[in-house]
């Protein structure tokens, strides 16, 4: 128990702090922060597993976020049969022959030897397969896209439970994870992170630009959701009744009939909305959990202990006879898979898709920000991390304005430097975010809850 | 006349534009190279300091503009660019000392510094935007064309114009002249031989008593001016915005890379292959075939390879590329 206290000590401020902030400004932000600390957790949490176990810098969670939220659309959607009808076959043809190419390509580079024929055949054939795809696809992403464009325009998804987005969102993710492993991972750690960051920024490009896949950044709202809508809620008996037991000391004050009831209105919409973050709140811890045990049973295991060797002594870890190749990309799948999940959670929360709002500051090194000050290699650190960040980030406009306005105290209002300052509150969250990570870097390098291995 | 119709329209639209674009990248990636080559680590504050610097050539160009002076049918911020220059070494000789050296002396692998200048990235563009805010800026003045379009078409009697902005050749000339400078400072003087020699192998350069503080300042120094200026003439030729300065830092990585990390004259070419093929493979080629190819055989679509929308895809997928089949550049990265 003792050894476990600064973690405790640690999460108890934490969700101290969240309470404060609803106490003092509303539930409803609170629990806002809280969901979104919650999705922040799990993607540091998969950050944690490729940066923390095993030493590989994964600069690209922002395309693999994506791709989750990708998946939320293509699980959620309800499938448009006039797209389908109007240019499927040719989505369907050009699938096939992308899937024929690559085989050809596979069989060539397999039984041929390396030479300079080979490599001309190879590029001749991706060329020319890219031609002809371009050529067949062209007319049916037109029809797709030309069906009432302002509603739909896209092939649509499957119409299943968004829940079920979150596994293929994870899915998704790998897959992509698997191919760029296979290409970079053996580049040099400050390559890879390069490498990852571009090809985070080419999967962007294509989700917004393939508008008969996504609709691009025309976006897709009004996403199915696993919890109540708030409106159904607000018409419930059962709902009702249990907000008017929960208020029940401040609406017998009023005497008043009609004013009771619009007191117990008031209550029952902001209830109503209250509950539904709750729902998610419900939902995100569950699978918080579940992926903490599985990372924790996973970083004490034999395979957790042949992790860190091969993360602390690659080359001795070679010599054992640990295939270091196989376990980085496994790793790395694994790791970008947490982070697609991540993705499909956040894209249901809110309920909307827009690829427009893929930035790799918010999504790519605020995660890393949050790896770094919760303390890589620990899981509780990682999730801890998430919490603390995400908090600042969103706090930090509030706590900005009040130390500039106490710094500024002898100023008059309408002094030009106090009015820019004001302006550009919002601004500070990056400033709090970069020195934050120098001065963790710099007297705490292994983050608040560091890295602890005992053998058990 | 067809065909240098032809010919006058793929100078106009690819290779005018191209090669100052590539001029601007070129000088970034020399900075990522530079800083790659001797500190050892891939600075992913980059285009945040070019914004930084870019930020002060815009405080500068006001400031003179509200004094009156100007330098006639030149911009103003070639002016500013030498005082801009002063501040953002100041800047990063602070960076350095109070950031970067902890790390440097402490011998810590070059993932960790790279994490740290994360940090930087954050500190350098929150202050950024709170100077100057995120919006667009324009400070660009004097004469806009060198040729305009239709002064072209009247001098020649061609169908097609062409226009050469003043920002365009000022680019141009300000790269070459820096460059060649900066090339015959790394092979002639000898702290330049001794920051090669530094870059190549460091324990042998410290035994023969090179001094690595003056190289690491003479470093920040030469990245601090080629922040600066590359940052202000993008700004010159395109407009100012923060996000764009940061979202330059992955064609300039790409630049670099491709032509062989911690080579400055790889980074330099580098910067020239990236922006043609973004360019090439983003154009649309319709109207030069309709020159070229006789009336019966006129295409009927675009003729594009690849939407625009896929700049930024093109230089990565060439990085991607490059990094399978040459791992260490096009140009052999040998160590400066």
């Amino acid at each position: 128990m003792r050894k476990n206290l600064n973690v405790i000590a640690a999460y108890s401020i934490m969700m101290g702090l969240i309470i404060l902030v609803g106490i003092f400004q509303s539930w409803n932000i609170a629990l806002s922060i809280f969901n979104l600390c919650l999705i922040s957790a799990v993607m540091t949490m998969g950050a944690n597993i490729q940066w923390g176990y095993a030493g590989l810098i994964n600069f690209g969670i922002m395309g693999f976020t994506a791709l989750g939220g990708l998946a939320a659309v293509l699980i959620s959607v309800d499938p448009v049969q006039e797209a389908w009808s109007a240019g499927g076959s040719n989505i369907l043809f050009s699938l096939f022959l992308i899937i024929a190419m690559v085989l050809a390509v596979r069989y060539i580079l397999k039984n041929y030897k390396k030479s300079k024929n080979r490599t001309y055949i190879v590029a001749a054939i991706i060329i020319l397969g890219i031609v002809v795809i371009r050529f067949i696809s062209e007319p049916g992403i037109e029809a797709i896209e030309n069906v009432e464009p302002a509603k739909t325009g896209f092939l649509g998804g499957l119409g299943l439970p968004i829940i079920f987005s979150w596994v293929v969102g994870a899915f998704f993710a790998g897959g992509l994870a698997f191919v760029i492993g296979k290409v970079a991972l053996g580049l040099r750690a400050d390559y890879l992170a390069i490498a990852t960051l571009l090809i985070s920024e080419i999967v962007i490009a294509i989700i917004k630009h393939e508008d008969w896949l996504t609709r691009g950044v025309k976006n897709v709202i009004g996403l199915k959701r696993p919890a109540p809508y708030e409106v159904d809620l607000q018409q419930t008996d059962w709902f009702i009744n249990l907000v008017e037991k929960f208020n029940s000391n401040k609406l017998s004050i009023i005497t008043d009939l009609t004013e009771r009831q619009a007191t117990l209105n008031q209550f029952v919409i902001e209830g109503s909305s209250i509950f539904v973050k709750l729902c998610y709140s419900g939902l995100f811890v569950a699978v918080v959990i579940i992926l903490l045990i599985l990372t924790q049973k996973a970083l004490y295991s034999p395979w957790g202990r042949m992790m860190r060797a091969i993360r602390d002594n690659e080359e001795a870890a070679n010599a054992m006879g640990k295939n270091v190749v196989k376990q980085h990309l496994l790793i790395f799948v694994l790791g970008s898979a947490i982070v697609g999940i991540a993705g499909a959670m956040l894209v249901t929360q809110d309920g909307l898709f827009t690829p427009g709002s893929y930035r790799p500051l918010r999504y790519t090194f605020l995660i890393w920000v949050m790896v770094i000050i919760g303390g890589s290699g620990n899981n509780f650190g990682a999730i801890l991390g998430g919490f603390v960040v995400w908090f600042l980030w969103i706090e930090a406009a509030p706590i900005g304005l009040y130390l500039i306005n106490l710094t500024t105290a002898g100023l008059d209002d309408t002094h030009f430097l106090k009015v820019h300052l004001i302006e550009s509150v919002p601004y500070f969250r990056f400033l709090m975010m970069g020195v934050g990570l120098l001065i963790i870097m710099r007297y705490r390098p292994k983050g608040i809850l560091p890295e602890k291995i005992e053998i058990k | 006349m067809d065909f240098v119709n032809a010919i006058i329209l793929l100078l106009n639209y690819i290779f005018v534009p191209a090669l100052a674009y590539g001029s601007q990248l070129a000088l970034g990636a020399i900075f990522v190279t530079l800083i790659y080559g001797i500190l050892r680590f891939a600075n992913f504050a980059t285009g945040d300091m070019m914004s930084f610097g870019t930020m002060f050539v815009i405080l500068f160009t006001w400031y003179f503009q509200s004094l009156g002076i100007s330098l006639g049918v030149f911009p103003t911020a070639l002016l500013a660019i030498p005082f801009a220059i002063i501040f953002m070494v100041g800047y990063m000789l602070i960076i350095d000392k109070f950031v970067f050296k902890y790390y440097r002396t402490k011998k810590s692998p070059p993932v960790q510094l790279a994490m740290v200048s994360i940090g930087v990235m954050f500190v350098t563009q929150a202050v950024v935007r709170i100077i100057i805010g995120p919006s667009d800026r324009r400070f660009f003045d004097g004469e806009k064309f060198l040729i305009k379009a239709g002064e072209f078409k009247e001098m020649t009697g061609l169908n097609e114009g062409l226009a050469i902005k003043s920002t365009q050749v000022i680019t141009i000339i300000v790269t070459l002249i820096l460059v060649s400078t900066l090339f015959w400072f790394l092979n002639k003087t000898k702290t330049g031989k001794s920051m090669r020699a530094y870059s190549d192998n460091e324990d042998l350069a410290l035994l023969s008593g090179i001094d690595p503080k003056k190289i690491v300042m003479t470093t920040w120094i030469i990245a601090g001016i080629l922040a600066t200026i590359s940052g202000a003439l993008y700004g010159l030729d395109k407009s100012f915005k923060p996000f764009t300065y940061f979202n330059n830092m992955l064609p300039i990585f790409a630049a670099a890379i491709v032509g062989g990390i911690g080579n400055p004259f790889g980074a330099f070419l580098g910067g020239y292959v990236i922006a043609f093929s973004e360019i090439l493979l983003t154009y649309a080629y319709r109207k030069f075939f309709m020159y070229v190819l006789p009336e019966s055989m006129e295409p009927d679509g675009l003729i594009q390879l690849l939407s625009t929308d896929y700049k930024f895809a093109v230089s990565f997928s060439i990085l991607v590329i490059v990094l399978l089949y040459r791992p260490s550049g096009i140009f052999k990265g040998k160590v400066l």
